[in-house]
């Protein structure tokens, strides 16, 4: 009998190995130890996992079918709050959110929600199992801008209740932040992504790709010209932020979304694509969160060493930890409590290295974390040639600024209702890190949900 | 898929195709560009719009085979199609979103060098268009290489093509056509130029010394071409701007050029290596002392 305090261990590719491939690191379960893990599963009456999934998934539920075995029907229990449960089952902070509230978490091992979540979904599309769609379409249009997590979200839900939705999307490839910005080695994209997108193709939505919302046509132009009756905004952030240090334009210094754009999106790492990347040979990467990890672990790829240079202590580190443990498993080398001054730069105009300077912690800040203080005199140089800023992004404000009447807030994001996704103009909805800055794939994905309960509460009543 | 209705050679290595996309040539205005990929595999490549035909739904572009991937688009014949047209990206041009009647009363120089011709004669057709007359200057190396001459013609008051080699027109730079205009008596209060970095810089030393306020339009390398990557960040003054959306033109006399220049160079090497296997294809094995073979 398995120890059901521990949760059965999900199988890895040996980082060694996986330091130099672009192949999935996570293996998932097999049905064997899907079923060993769903065992363990207290099923309780007041589930507290669901409040803590912000797309309220049926965890007992669909647990307890795979625990039967019946994994169909444990996708038909996932598929009722989610449509991506093979993207979530990879990417979602579990550890923070469903798995954090889990009973079996008091005492031992909480329940492995989410690798149980991506086994389901991967059966799924292993075997081609249909998503359920509408009987009959009800004949209204609606638009949804970005094909992103909230978007595909809102379209699929609006899709099973029968809208006609087309969403438009601006980059040549479906998907969002799924494409361009999460690595393929933690997401991978023709296996998992683009199959996953076919299951919300098969719900009836359409998509239209380059399409810039803002420059090829506005809002109010596809309202007006097209007859949508609504629109759901989902454009993401997308725009990086530098620190604006000397020497930051110099070569070989990238945004972290430029150089994962250019490895996942354009494919960059593969020799059979046009797109050049800069490999590097010893790289550093400005930041701390799940972007920054994601960086470094795609230069270290291409052949690096790797710093990950971030200005707090570990614990403060904004990534997933199981991002960082990844990793440090790998070989990255974090450089902590330290931060950049300036980035030295040779007679060619070539990054060779950065100067920082040591920090320490002092008072928690506003955000209640202890904010970091320079160490007067410790600074000193490090030899480089390249370095990649991952500090953050903002929304794009190409929309906003062409759509009158769409209010934004300080920060740039655009003002939607929590509950519903209503913005400040009649019949335009909005969600995810457009309206709340760089979040994650889940909370973007709730925000879709919302959005299309919103339209469709608007909708309905006409 | 977005289909080639016309592909010509304007000139060796400069090629005309006209495309059907109906979406960028709705709205499309002068100063913009589209963002073109050829195949699965194609790099995304940034065009300035040469031309559009609203009833048509077509775009001209121009472009010179500089990469692999805009190499293999020569190959590219009418009926063939891109896998990816997007647009149009960027700022229209200022002077096409500038009150009519305060820019009737301005007298207009264009300056075009090599492929810069393109961009340039959708502000200057759009001039025409709304009864402006306008100077127009485009400079090549040499005669064979001077494009779009009866369409310039056709759409500028005053049309000056210019040789480095003296083949036809005035014989030297653009900037000593500037410089004679100038002297002639000729006053300007705006000047847009448009072509190679180098040229662009050498225009704007010139216009700058003559007080003639100049606008440029930037053509950096860019991923998305949508305010994502920052890899078309461009100094202006003390601020950086990213070419894609906050341009792609600037205030001539603010852009630091020197750095626009070197930033051009990021992907010389890879670049170089990819051409190579382009052409050699699998005969390609090193030793070529740039590439260090195909490993």
């Amino acid at each position: 009998m398995a120890d059901m305090m521990k949760r059965v261990p999900v199988r890895e590719q040996d980082p060694k190995v996986r330091a130099t491939n672009f192949e999935e690191v996570c293996y998932g379960y097999n049905q064997e130890e899907a079923v060993t893990e769903a065992a363990r599963c207290l099923n309780c009456k007041n589930a507290k996992c669901i409040q803590g999934c912000p797309v309220s998934i049926n965890i007992p539920g669909f647990i307890s079918k795979v625990k039967d075995g019946d994994i169909e029907g444990a996708y038909e229990v996932i598929g009722e709050s989610s449509a991506l449960p093979a993207i979530c089952g990879r990417v979602c902070p579990q550890e923070s959110q469903c798995e954090s509230k889990c009973i079996r978490g008091i005492k031992g091992d909480a329940i492995s929600i989410g690798k149980l979540e991506r086994f389901v979904a991967d059966y799924a599309l292993e075997n081609d199992i249909k998503p359920k769609k509408a009987e009959e379409t009800n004949g209204k249009k609606v638009a949804v801008i970005g094909s992103g997590p909230s978007g595909l979200t809102c379209a699929g839900d609006l899709a099973k209740l029968g809208y006609e939705v087309t969403v438009f999307e601006a980059l040549h490839e479906l998907g969002g932040v799924l494409v361009y910005g999460i690595p393929e080695f933690r997401l991978p994209k023709q296996k998992v992504v683009k199959k996953e997108i076919e299951k919300v193709k098969e719900l009836g939505v359409k998509f239209e790709t380059n399409v810039v919302i803002g420059k090829s046509i506005t809002i109010d132009q596809l309202m007006e010209e097209e007859d949508f009756q609504a629109v759901f905004i989902g454009s993401g952030a997308g725009l990086p932020m530098f620190m604006g240090i000397p020497g930051e334009t110099a070569n070989g210094v990238f945004s972290a979304n430029e150089y994962l754009t250019r490895s996942n999106l354009m494919k960059a790492f593969d020799d059979s694509y046009d797109t050049p990347i800069v490999a590097g040979k010893k790289v550093a990467v400005v930041g701390g969160g799940n972007v920054a990890m994601d960086a470094a672990r795609t230069a270290l790829r291409l052949g690096a060493e790797v710093h990950i240079v971030y200005r707090r202590s570990e614990a403060e580190l904004p990534a997933r930890a199981e991002e960082v443990h990844h990793a440090k498993e790998e070989g990255i080398i974090f450089d902590l409590l330290t931060n950049p001054k300036e980035i030295l730069v040779d007679e060619d105009g070539w990054v060779k290295g950065m100067k920082v300077i040591k920090m320490e912690l002092g008072e928690p800040d506003a955000s209640g974390r202890r904010r970091p203080v320079e160490i007067e005199g410790s600074e000193y140089e490090i030899e480089l040639d390249t370095v990649i800023m991952s500090l953050g992004t903002s929304p794009n404000p190409l929309i906003a600024s062409t759509t009158k009447g769409l209010e934004t807030n300080r920060r740039k994001c655009i003002v939607a209702d929590e509950e519903n996704g209503q913005t400040s103009k009649a019949a335009v909805f909005a969600g995810g890190d457009a309206v709340t800055g760089a979040a994650t794939v889940i909370l973007a994905m709730g925000a879709g949900k919302a959005g299309a309960k919103g339209i469709h509460e608007l909708l309905s009543q006409k | 898929m977005y289909k080639i209705l016309k592909a010509e050679k304007l000139a060796a290595n400069i090629y005309l195709m006209d495309v059907k996309a109906p979406r960028v040539a709705e709205y499309c205005q002068p100063g913009q560009f589209v963002i073109v990929k050829m195949d699965e595999k194609g790099e995304r490549i940034p065009l300035t719009i040469c031309d559009y035909d609203r009833e048509a739904g077509t775009i001209t572009i121009v472009f010179q085979p500089v990469g692999a991937s805009t190499t293999k688009m020569t190959s590219l014949k009418a009926g063939d199609s891109f896998r990816d047209f997007t647009g149009p990206l960027g700022c229209p041009s200022e002077l096409v979103e500038e009150d009519l009647e305060t820019l009737k009363q301005k007298k207009i120089l264009f300056v075009g060098g090599g492929v810069g011709a393109a961009p340039v004669y959708p502000q200057v057709k759009w001039m025409k268009e709304h009864g402006i007359d306008v100077d127009v200057i485009i400079g090549a190396k040499t005669k064979d290489l001077l494009i779009l001459e009866e369409e310039m013609e056709a759409a500028a008051g005053n049309y000056y093509p210019c040789t480095d080699d003296g083949s036809y027109g005035h014989a030297g730079m653009v900037t000593s056509k500037i410089e004679q205009l100038v002297e002639e008596g000729n006053h300007y209060d705006v000047c847009v130029a448009i072509g190679p970095m180098i040229m662009m810089k050498f225009a704007c030393l010139t216009t700058k010394k003559l007080g003639i306020p100049t606008i440029v339009s930037m053509n950096p390398i860019m991923v998305d071409g949508t305010g994502m990557c920052g890899a078309c960040r461009v100094r202006v003054g003390d601020e950086i701007k990213f070419a894609c959306v906050d341009g792609p033109e600037f205030d001539g006399h603010l852009v630091d050029f020197d750095q626009a220049m070197k930033r051009q160079q990021m992907y010389k090497t890879q670049e170089g290596r990819a051409m190579l296997k382009l052409q050699e294809g699998d005969t390609h094995h090193g030793g070529c002392g740039h590439c260090g073979g195909d490993n």
